[in-house]
């Protein structure tokens, strides 16, 4: 079946810089050093990134994170608390709108 | 005959692998293994019988008297199922600087084996205990039900005995393979956080870990086709090749010798059957280490120890 997400369209990422190499150049330059070893390690960078992966609902990067977290040594139990604290800020930012939504309420209610 | 992918590689890179100098004897002591890990190469298990006869312990022993190796390395299958272990081991003590026991952990825990321990202590025994994982669940997807467990009691006995504890002189490595289809970790930060967790949750000191990929034969290369992982696994593998990781290949330096007797260049050659020289060389006819220089023969399975870092 034909869908707009193709798995093997992941390994053309590089191929985005054909019309623009300079910017995706500076890209992916930015992007190597970013998940370098650093204050951080590796291992914790790419469960970083698996958890932002799935806020921001990108299959390509679920894919390669899921991947990248197993080949860095992380686990199924690490990499599902990853999930959990992505879960919990994006839940908890909708709810603590409900600060507005009250202040609104009660600002019109007797 | 056709080449295999491994050897047209290369050639691509105008390479060869040949032999450097030998300083190890690898000794397969058998397939018999108290667990069926899922990863195993040699398709070990507790129905397998193969375990090296009297017969080929005695020219071990004479091989090692003979032929004076750095170091000696037991492996199997689970080492601690032969049942004539105690004497190799003795035979073979005072014949290598250095004598290393490859444990599944497990099998070092059977009530056979209550007395090896500390008869490797005596014997300044070397350990290289396999733990794949800091965790239960990893651990035992690889390795079966209870693994975790017993190896984590097995690893805390080792150290009460001075295992893996500073100053002791008793060697304790790990080596942790990848739970799946997938490449391993880098070295130095696993070990770091291996020695961070086994000492704050479970109180147990190592010297070194040691990450490998998995080698796409035995059991491990029929969960891979049963899966559906073998071919993405294996342009993984052939994509990290890395062709500075030859001079440093484990077959290079070692020797293996099977439950038979006939000689290998390396484990995994063993476990594909690709034996050493052109006809079967049996370990009472080797009077010498091979020559540096000879050929050393390869399969595609060779892909996995010149992926990335390596398996040296």
């Amino acid at each position: 079946m034909q869908t707009y997400y193709d798995p093997s369209d992941l390994k053309k990422f590089g191929e985005i810089g054909k019309d623009a190499p300079e910017l995706a150049d500076k890209f992916f330059d930015y992007y190597g050093s970013v998940f370098a070893d650093g204050a951080l390690s590796e291992r914790e960078k790419t469960l970083i990134a698996l958890a932002v992966a799935h806020a921001v609902q990108c299959p390509y990067c679920i894919d390669a994170y899921t991947v990248a977290c197993l080949e860095k040594g992380s686990n199924l139990e690490e990499m599902t608390e990853a999930l959990h604290v992505v879960t919990a800020i994006r839940g908890g930012a909708s709810l603590v709108h409900g600060v507005q939504m009250r202040k609104v309420a009660e600002k019109l209610s007797l | 005959m056709t080449m295999s992918r491994f050897a047209q590689r290369l050639s691509d890179h105008g390479l060869e692998l040949t032999r450097g100098v030998t300083t190890t004897l690898q000794v397969n002591v058998g397939l018999a293994c108290d667990l069926t890990c899922r990863h195993c190469h040699l398709g070990a298990g507790p129905w397998q019988t193969e375990l090296m006869t009297s017969a080929v312990i005695e020219d071990v022993i004479a091989c090692a008297a003979r032929i004076p190796f750095a170091c000696i390395d037991i492996t199997g299958g689970a080492p601690e199922l032969l049942p004539e272990l105690p004497y190799l081991l003795s035979g073979l003590a005072e014949r290598a600087p250095k004598l290393i026991v490859r444990s599944n952990l497990t099998a070092l825990s059977l009530p056979g084996s209550a007395a090896l321990p500390e008869l490797y202590r005596d014997l300044k025994v070397s350990v290289v205990a396999s733990l794949p994982a800091v965790n239960a669940s990893q651990t035992e997807s690889q390795r079966g039900s209870g693994a975790w467990d017993t190896a984590i009691r097995t690893l805390q006995k080792l150290n009460v005995l001075g295992y893996g504890l500073a100053g002791s002189g008793l060697e304790l490595d790990l080596v942790s393979n990848p739970v799946g289809a997938f490449l391993p970790p880098g070295q130095a930060a696993t070990e770091k956080r291996f020695r961070q967790e086994l000492a704050r949750r479970h109180d147990i000191s190592f010297n070194r870990l040691f990450t490998f990929a998995n080698v796409p034969l035995g059991r491990y290369l029929e969960w891979l086709e049963s899966s559906g992982n073998l071919s993405v696994y294996r342009e993984k593998l052939e994509s990290c090749f890395n062709p500075s990781t030859l001079p440093g290949l484990m077959c290079r330096s070692l020797i293996s010798v099977n439950w038979l007797g006939i000689i290998h260049d390396c484990d995994f050659n063993l476990a594909a059957g690709l034996q050493h020289g052109r006809a079967p060389l049996n370990i009472s006819e080797l009077h010498e280490v091979p020559s540096e220089g000879t050929p050393i023969p390869v399969g595609d399975h060779c892909f996995a120890c010149t992926a990335g870092s390596g398996f040296t």
